[in-house]
């Protein structure tokens, strides 16, 4: 697939010395939905704000759709849609107005028919008269979006889409943004939620201090790092865990009822099939099997971890 | 220019010009009561005590001062609240990510908040008229110096809504430095009646050229000559534009 985004050696260093960005290296493909995640102060937002525009980069460079975003920024621009962490909204315009005046903005000539469709497919069509300040937290994001899809962009950033929403809405967001992805729209999305990440991306990138740690395919990322939790449940309940069953690392779970195992599941031995083995050579004896795929959210936990050690 | 800037050097003209609709009637009620009371203090109060300045009548010789100080107000509070307002409320993030130029972006804000200031300052003009007979000597300087005046004090406001990071900084530069300035610049009085050395010194503030040029498109005469109001102007004009340029150019307070 053809990249839309090259971001070569970024980096972003503040007046105060802060280095926000250490030389980050990513390429994004058209059509793909990427999925950024990060603590707190890894460096998502520098690295959004200088693709659109709105910060500088100590160093490096970044073209969107082929365009350098210095150079040739208006091109760049042109293809880009912001959907900002904060909800920043002109409180007493109506929604229909501020749309319409973001299209505007970016040069693109009136389309009532565009317009319409984008606020019906966000569920905004019949608050389009409604001033913004009458308008939920939930229905304000909306309107964000709406704004940021108004010119019709090949690539959208969303900075955090879902905080502060609740349940159902962010369901709905989930809903948009894989509608979007059919209609050929690249997504670049940040979030916290790991399972946002886990149920929309094509691709994960992990920041962390301005640095880029990983970036995988989401399945193979999952596959990779990814360790299974095998659960033993037990036929008769037991105290302790037997010392014959230590070079596996199990632990004592549901009241005794249940041993947990850790494996890898990449690993050329899983050590399943022995553990199950020692089990009956014990003459313990089980009742039923089940396993859980770790998370993308211990993935990061672990990675963050790791990196906070070294 | 191509159309896609035309079309959002439209969009943030008309956006801004919404936002003056919205608050019409004081925007425009507002200034005509001003101006009233100007006539009913100055005019009526002082000018039955003091009949002429420099040979008009002085109901007459202050309408051109009103209408600057009217100019200088709105134009800085138009433009430096159009640009300020999307830094405080995080909607210039919309802006700085627009593929806009620094100049498109200035034509816009500049050109919506001089029409307003044009506006109101018509508005005055007119409004003197129910007081006093206003001769114009030179309707098309008049015209010229008008919108000479709003851009330079818009561009001005500009400068002062990218500065200011609080709405006290605002609000500082107009009040404690651009009022007094006016009050003292001649805009009641003619500077020749100051005795020396205040006559001198007045002539360090730049506002006395400027109401000074104004008047002359009024009265045909002024404090000072014509071209050296009109220096004025173009100076500050040109100092503004060499100070926006180089806010954009280096992002000052608009790009971390």
């Amino acid at each position: 697939m053809a990249s839309i985004i090259e971001i070569k050696g970024l980096t972003k260093r503040y007046a105060s010395g802060f280095e926000a960005l250490k030389g980050v290296d990513l390429t994004i493909a058209e059509g793909e939905i990427f999925a950024l995640l990060g603590p707190n102060g890894a460096g998502k937002t520098t690295m959004i704000s200088i693709v659109c525009g709105i910060a500088r980069a100590t160093g490096g460079s970044v073209s969107v759709a082929g365009h350098d975003i210095v150079r040739d920024y208006r091109g760049a621009r042109t293809a880009i849609g912001l959907v900002p962490q904060e909800l920043s909204t002109d409180q007493f315009e109506r929604v229909i107005d501020t749309v319409n005046f973001s299209r505007g903005l970016f040069g693109k000539p009136r389309n009532d028919a565009h317009i319409e469709k984008v606020l019906r497919d966000l569920s905004l069509w019949d608050k389009r008269h409604a001033k913004i300040l009458e308008l939920s937290g939930g229905m304000k994001r909306r309107v964000m979006i709406a704004k940021a899809l108004s010119h019709e962009p090949r690539v959208l950033f969303l900075d955090e889409p879902t905080a502060g929403v609740d349940v159902e809405l962010r369901r709905d967001m989930w809903k948009l943004i894989g509608e979007l992805r059919q209609t050929g729209v690249t997504i670049i999305l940040t979030t916290h939620y790991i399972e946002e990440a886990e149920e929309m991306a094509d691709r994960v990138g992990v920041i962390n201090k301005g640095e880029l740690m990983l970036v995988e395919d989401k399945t193979a990322l999952m596959k990779k790092l990814g360790k299974k939790t095998l659960t033993v449940v037990l036929a008769e309940p037991i105290d302790a865990v037997p010392a014959d069953l230590a070079e596996w690392g199990v632990t004592l779970g549901g009241e005794g009822h249940e041993l947990d195992y850790i494996f890898d599941t990449q690993a050329e031995r899983t050590g399943v099939s022995s553990l199950l083995r020692k089990l009956g050579d014990l003459g313990i004896g089980y009742k039923d099997l089940n396993t859980r795929q770790s998370s993308l959210e211990d993935i990061f936990v672990s990675l963050v971890h790791q990196e906070k050690a070294a | 220019m191509s159309l896609q800037n035309l079309r959002a050097i439209a969009s943030i003209y008309a956006f801004e010009l919404h936002r003056f609709r919205r608050t019409l009637l004081t925007g425009l009620l507002v200034p005509v009561i001003t101006t009233s009371l100007y006539f009913v203090v100055f005019g009526g109060a002082i000018g039955s005590r003091m009949t002429e300045v420099d040979g008009i009548p002085y109901a007459a010789f202050i309408v051109p001062g009103l209408i600057m100080m009217a100019m200088f107000t709105e134009s800085i509070f138009n433009a430096s609240f159009g640009i300020y307002m999307p830094k405080f409320t995080g909607t210039i993030y919309e802006l700085l990510s627009a593929p806009v130029s620094a100049t498109e972006t200035i034509i816009a804000y500049v050109g919506a908040a001089a029409t307003k200031s044009l506006i109101v300052g018509s508005i005055i003009f007119l409004t003197a008229h129910l007081f006093v007979d206003v001769p114009v000597a030179h309707p098309f300087a008049m015209a010229g110096f008008m919108i000479l005046i709003a851009v330079s004090f818009c561009l001005f406001g500009f400068i002062l809504g990218i500065w200011a990071q609080s709405f006290e900084q605002l609000q500082v530069i107009p009040l404690l430095l651009i009022m007094p300035m006016t009050f003292l610049g001649g805009a009641f009085y003619s500077v020749k009646m100051l005795a020396e050395p205040w006559q001198t010194i007045t002539l360090f503030n730049p506002i006395v050229y400027l109401i000074s040029g104004f008047r002359w498109t009024f009265f045909g005469k002024g404090d000072v000559a014509i071209g050296l109001s009109l220096l004025f102007v173009m100076g500050i004009l040109a100092v503004c534009i060499g100070v926006i340029g180089w806010m954009f150019r280096t992002g000052y307070r608009l790009k971390k």
